[in-house]
């Protein structure tokens, strides 16, 4: 049956792909929009030099890289999922003595040639792993234990992840969470989730004091228009209380706690600048280490920021046309061809631009939910919805923090960012999906 | 199959829309609702220069630039932005040393404060430039490179003549109703003044693109909102720059003024006033310090006696007084007057140097021999010549010759703020002798005393009426202006020929005739230059000034004026030299030695020894040494007051200074205080 060229290319959804290509072809050109210099282009693409003919390479490579996916049977991922799944556990532990030190990040294990950062290869086997085990046939996802056991799968690489150093890379991972939600995950786990991350928000924007009135208000209210409820059920009281009690609590203590005594200080930072404030901190307590870095996160994360929203802001509708970006043209922003790629096209394209790619990552994420609710496999469904919520939390992630409503965590735009080992990751996260998909008619792996 | 779960897709892809609609809510408020980051973008990465034309530059009758542009960089310091400084990075491109870093900076301090700019090193070389522009975001923003167009003056002579631009100040915005903006420069006095119209040329603006960290990058645009700065258009004038340079060498060291200028055009061949200064002193950034020094000098440095300077002109009026007898038709040429040594018409006698009953025979011999008595007398009879007698009738006629000479009123040429010298009206003699006054009372106007006062400028153009036979151009400097357009008006005015009498040039010839006796055998026999023939003459003009509260009379200044080759004059000149006493020893030599050389564009090694005599004879009153030198010693006494001032700060903000660095902070208050006295 392989033999049979036809045979390959069937079912293979290639919407998804030449959404994929557009969106990397775009990245190039923004890349080469941002780091052109006026060399020969022609020169300029066959040095290898040019980061614009870098990132033209790593295409190529994840061209061939795609194509040895889709020749791949996809029982082979089935297969492997659990063996790469420990693999990559164990490199993750290996960068601890074999790690080099680049740029702060002690993630990257360098080789002579290339360099791996396992943090994110990581992504592609706790996908699998997760879609092996969401898919084992004797699970009963309802049950408490199969939850932890599942949460284990990802948190694990997680919790690794954020001892290198690497919170943005480690967060990546909760986004998988979305993915036991739609597998039947309770959703009060998710709402109780996002209540606390609200409460967190709320508790650096709204002063302390002022914070305890409006829950006590709110508490209050609820008692009030529960009061016949009451009378019949002294249990919600309780439960009313209680989580008033609880709310208190974590604003009041458990949150400065938190943030005092378990984030670093310029990590704290970051998020207040995030939401405009300063965070005022108590000095004497820091070591002079954690002052300096703090200062110099400050300096650069801010800048980042504001001159990120300046090049985008100065876009106007129609952009200012491509290579004519002064902003991101002459190195205003900081990390232009990785993390704040999306200032080029913001600046270079305007609002009708941005809007146009906003819509491309969009439709390639419902044409993911798509393709992982016509799978007939669970395991490809899991594998699917992994993508799409990976896929969603960079793109969000990276935009909104280009566009100052999202604290600077320095995660790559999927496809269009710079760098090698992302584009390679994202690709094989991808078309590992579409092999998979083109195989959906095969019943149960 | 799992279906239980198949509804939450769509709280997924909920999610995913609200998030993206989030996003691009942000977008549109960012790029679309708020004009702000427009404006920061273009602030952050588009700089405004604005382009300065080279101004026109200024050529003598020989195509020589007498007045040039130069492109300088002052390299500024800001006190208070001085943080966290790579001294030794700055000391190595500068090329100085660590010390004298700290003494210039203390010196800005002292003259400027911390929060005002000041020049830190002027007029840099291009090498040093080139490394500080690349190094220089490592000093800022305490250090920054500031662009200067200077004027640049070859000769270093001229000074009064050409001017000086300056920044413009709130006045001249207001007055010019705002053509010119903040930081503009304007020639604010002379030439540059004068011809500010031509010269300026237009101001363009260039939009640069700049990069992270303010480096250049290139054109915005690719120019398309740039304007194109024009060029200021030149000016060929009919000064002979080496004469100019002659006249101011023969000037040094005295108060006074040489004016030549060619009578068939009026152009000014040279013009100068002592003492003068270097024209360059006023370029750059150190023009306020040095026109503020310069200002309060008793000599007055500044001032163009040339065109301000106002002297009663003695006998070098009496021409002047037989052109007017002559046009009047009182007198004839043979007209003669029995002059025994002194004139007895009026009550009080008026002595005269001869007293040979025939020095005064005839109009010649009177003009040779400068007979108070006969130019007393003619000025007499030209002002009783009416029927009716009345002196007022006469004088108001003999005022409108002097007006129509050019005296007492502004000849109008092209620099700005000329004086009118002095001739009253009858309103002055009625008020001040109740209306009751006669030709006697102001007789001595007939020889150049009383009431009367010329400048030199004045004078010499008196000169060129006489060789021009009766008729004058208004003096000027400007021949023509490069690429003329026919709104150029400011020439017209010089082309208008002003025909003053109506002698014919045979009686002409006679006065001319006996002036040429007064050089060749009579009081300015110092002026005689072989193989030329010089009609000349000379003049001693009283003069009173207050010494010590008392009103004194002070030594007379020597007058001297002429014009050369008399048969067909190519150049008249006036030469004043204030209290130098009669008008033979010096005016005399001086005027022949300009002469010379610009007839015979040479001066033989004898004449030029002369001219080094000359230059090296200081005559200034000890009155106005003495007092110059006070003004100096209250400035030192001022300075270091302020000196003091300021090490008392430095102890008072705890920082205590050290014995050695006060030590230098007052040596290098010396050096400034030495550098100022040098430049008198």
């Amino acid at each position: 049956m392989r033999n049979h060229s036809a045979e390959i290319t069937k079912g293979i959804d290639w919407t998804l792909i030449i959404v994929y290509a557009i969106l990397v072809l775009t990245g190039i050109m923004s890349i080469f929009a941002t780091t052109y210099r006026d060399e020969s282009i022609i020169n300029g693409l066959l040095s290898f030099k040019t980061d614009y003919s870098k990132q033209l390479y790593y295409f190529l490579i994840c061209g061939a890289l795609a194509v040895f996916i889709l020749l791949t049977d996809s029982k082979f991922f089935t297969a492997t999922a659990n063996i790469f799944y420990f693999l990559g556990i164990i490199l993750l532990i290996l960068v601890f003595p074999f790690h080099t030190d680049v740029k702060g990040t002690k993630s990257i294990i360098r080789f002579p040639g290339f360099q791996l950062q396992p943090a994110e290869l990581c992504k592609i086997f706790v996908n699998l792993a997760l879609a092996k085990y969401m898919s084992s046939i004797d699970l009963n996802f309802k049950k408490t234990k199969s939850q932890l056991y599942a949460a284990a799968l990802i948190l694990i690489p997680a919790v690794l992840t954020i001892l290198q150093s690497e919170t943005g890379l480690a967060l990546v991972y909760f986004s998988f969470f979305l993915v036991l939600y739609r597998e039947g995950l309770p959703s009060y786990v998710l709402v109780i989730g996002f209540a606390v991350a609200l409460l967190v928000v709320l508790t650096l924007l709204v002063d302390q004091n002022v914070l305890a009135i409006i829950l006590t208000s709110i508490a209050v209210l609820f008692l009030y228009l529960s009061r016949r409820e009451l009378k019949r059920n002294r249990g919600l009281f309780i439960l009313i209380v209680s989580i008033w009690g609880l709310c208190i609590g974590m604003q009041r203590f458990a949150v400065p706690y938190f943030f005092s005594n378990v984030l670093k200080p310029y990590q704290v930072q970051r998020i207040y600048a995030t939401v405009g404030k300063d965070y005022q901190v108590d000095e004497s307590t820091l070591t002079e280490v954690d002052m300096k870095k703090m200062e110099e996160r400050k300096k650069a994360g801010n800048y980042n920021v504001k001159q990120s929203k300046i090049a985008i802001g100065s876009g106007g509708f129609f952009g200012k046309g491509l290579l004519k970006g002064t902003q991101t043209r002459y190195d205003f922003v900081p990390e232009q061809r990785t993390d704040f790629i999306f200032c080029t096209i913001g600046e270079g394209f305007g609002f009708f631009g941005s809007a146009i790619l906003l819509g491309l990552y969009l439709f390639m994420l419902f044409r993911i939910v798509n393709i992982a609710e016509r799978q007939r496999s669970t395991f490809a469904r899991v594998y699917a919805y992994g993508v799409a919520s990976v896929f969603f939390f960079h793109i969000f992630i990276n935009i909104g923090m280009t566009l100052g409503i999202v604290p600077v965590i320095g995660i790559p735009l999927p496809f269009m960012s710079y760098g090698g080992t992302a584009l390679i990751t994202f690709t094989v996260l991808l078309f590992i999906l579409i092999r998979l998909d083109a195989d959906r008619q095969m019943i149960l792996r | 199959m799992p279906v239980f779960n198949q509804s939450r897709q769509n709280v997924i892809r909920v999610l995913f829309l609200v998030a993206f609609v989030i996003l691009l809510i942000r977008l549109l408020f960012l790029q679309l609702a708020s004009s702000k980051y427009d404006l920061l973008a273009l602030d952050n990465a588009v700089s405004r220069t604005v382009v300065y034309p080279d101004r026109g530059i200024i050529f003598d009758r020989k195509g020589r630039s007498i007045l040039e542009n130069t492109l300088t960089y002052d390299l500024m310091v800001l006190p208070n932005a001085v943080k966290n400084l790579d001294t030794a990075g700055l000391c190595k491109i500068l090329n100085i040393s660590q010390k004298s870093f700290h003494d210039r900076l203390i010196s800005s301090i002292i003259k400027n404060g911390k929060f005002r700019p000041s020049v830190f090193e002027s007029a840099i070389n291009t090498e040093t430039f080139v490394q500080l522009q690349e190094n220089i975001y490592r000093f800022e923003p305490g250090f920054y490179l500031q662009e200067r167009p200077i004027r640049s003056y070859p000769y270093k002579a001229a000074a009064h003549l050409l001017g000086y631009v300056g920044e413009v100040d709130s006045t001249i915005l207001k007055r010019t109703n705002f053509y010119y903006q903040m930081g503009d420069y304007m020639g604010l006095a002379g030439l540059e003044r004068y011809y500010e119209s031509i010269l300026m040329g237009k101001r363009g603006i260039r939009y640069q693109v700049k990069d992270n960290k303010n480096r250049i990058v290139g054109s915005y645009e690719n120019g398309a909102y740039d304007s194109i700065a024009v060029a200021g258009r030149n000016l060929n004038t009919y000064l002979d720059i080496e004469l100019q340079v002659l006249a101011e060498r023969l000037l040094k060291n005295k108060l006074g003024a040489i004016v030549a200028i060619e009578p068939k055009t009026g152009g000014i061949l040279a013009m100068a006033s002592g003492p003068t200064y270097d024209p360059n002193l006023l370029t750059g950034s150190f023009r306020k310090t040095n026109f503020s020094y310069m200002l309060r000098d008793t000599a007055r440095p500044l001032f163009n006696r040339a065109i301000k300077g106002q002297y009663a002109p003695g006998s070098t009026i009496k021409p002047m007084g037989a052109l007017i007898a002559l046009d009047e038709g009182v007198i004839t040429p043979s007209f003669g007057y029995g002059c025994a040594g002194a004139y007895r018409g009026c009550n009080r006698p008026i002595a005269c140097e001869h007293k040979n009953p025939a020095h005064a025979a005839n109009l010649r011999l009177a003009l040779a021999n400068s007979c108070n008595s006969y130019f007393s007398h003619i000025y007499r009879m030209a002002v009783d010549n009416r029927e009716d007698r009345d002196v007022r009738t006469g004088y108001a006629r003999w005022k409108k010759y002097m007006n129509s000479f050019g005296m007492g009123v502004k000849l109008g040429l092209d620099l700005p703020s000329e004086d009118k010298g002095l001739i009253t009206d009858t309103s002055f003699y009625n008020k001040l002798y109740n209306n009751n006054w006669s030709s006697c009372t102001n007789v001595f106007l007939g020889i150049g005393q009383g009431e009367m006062q010329a400048t030199p400028l004045q004078m010499a153009n008196l000169m060129c009426i006489i060789a021009n036979k009766g008729y004058y151009y208004t003096p000027h400097f400007v021949n023509t202006v490069e690429h003329q357009e026919s709104s150029d008006t400011l020439l017209n005015k010089f082309k208008i020929r002003h025909e003053v009498t109506m002698i014919p040039d045979t009686i002409y010839n006679i006065v001319q005739l006996g002036m040429q006796d007064v050089v060749d055998h009579g009081t300015a026999m110092g002026a005689r230059i072989e193989g030329i023939s010089i009609a000349g003459k000379t003049g001693t003009a009283e003069n009173y000034g207050i010494i010590n509260g008392k009103r004194e009379k002070l030594k007379n200044h020597s007058w001297f004026v002429c014009f050369a080759p008399r048969e067909n004059p190519k150049i008249a000149i006036a030469v004043i030299v204030e209290n130098a006493g009669f008008g033979a020893t010096w005016a005399t030599p001086m005027a022949s030695l300009m002469l010379e050389k610009y007839l015979r564009d040479t001066l033989s090694a004898v004449r030029w020894k002369e001219v080094e005599r000359i230059e090296g004879t200081e005559i200034i009153l000890p009155v106005v040494k003495m007092k110059r030198r006070k003004l100096d010693s209250l400035r030192r006494e001022k300075m270091k007051v302020q000196v003091k001032r300021f090490t008392a700060g430095v102890q008072s903000t705890n920082q205590p200074a050290s014995e050695h660095s006060k030590n230098i902070t007052f040596k290098h208050i010396e050096a400034i205080i030495k550098d100022e006295e040098s430049l008198c």
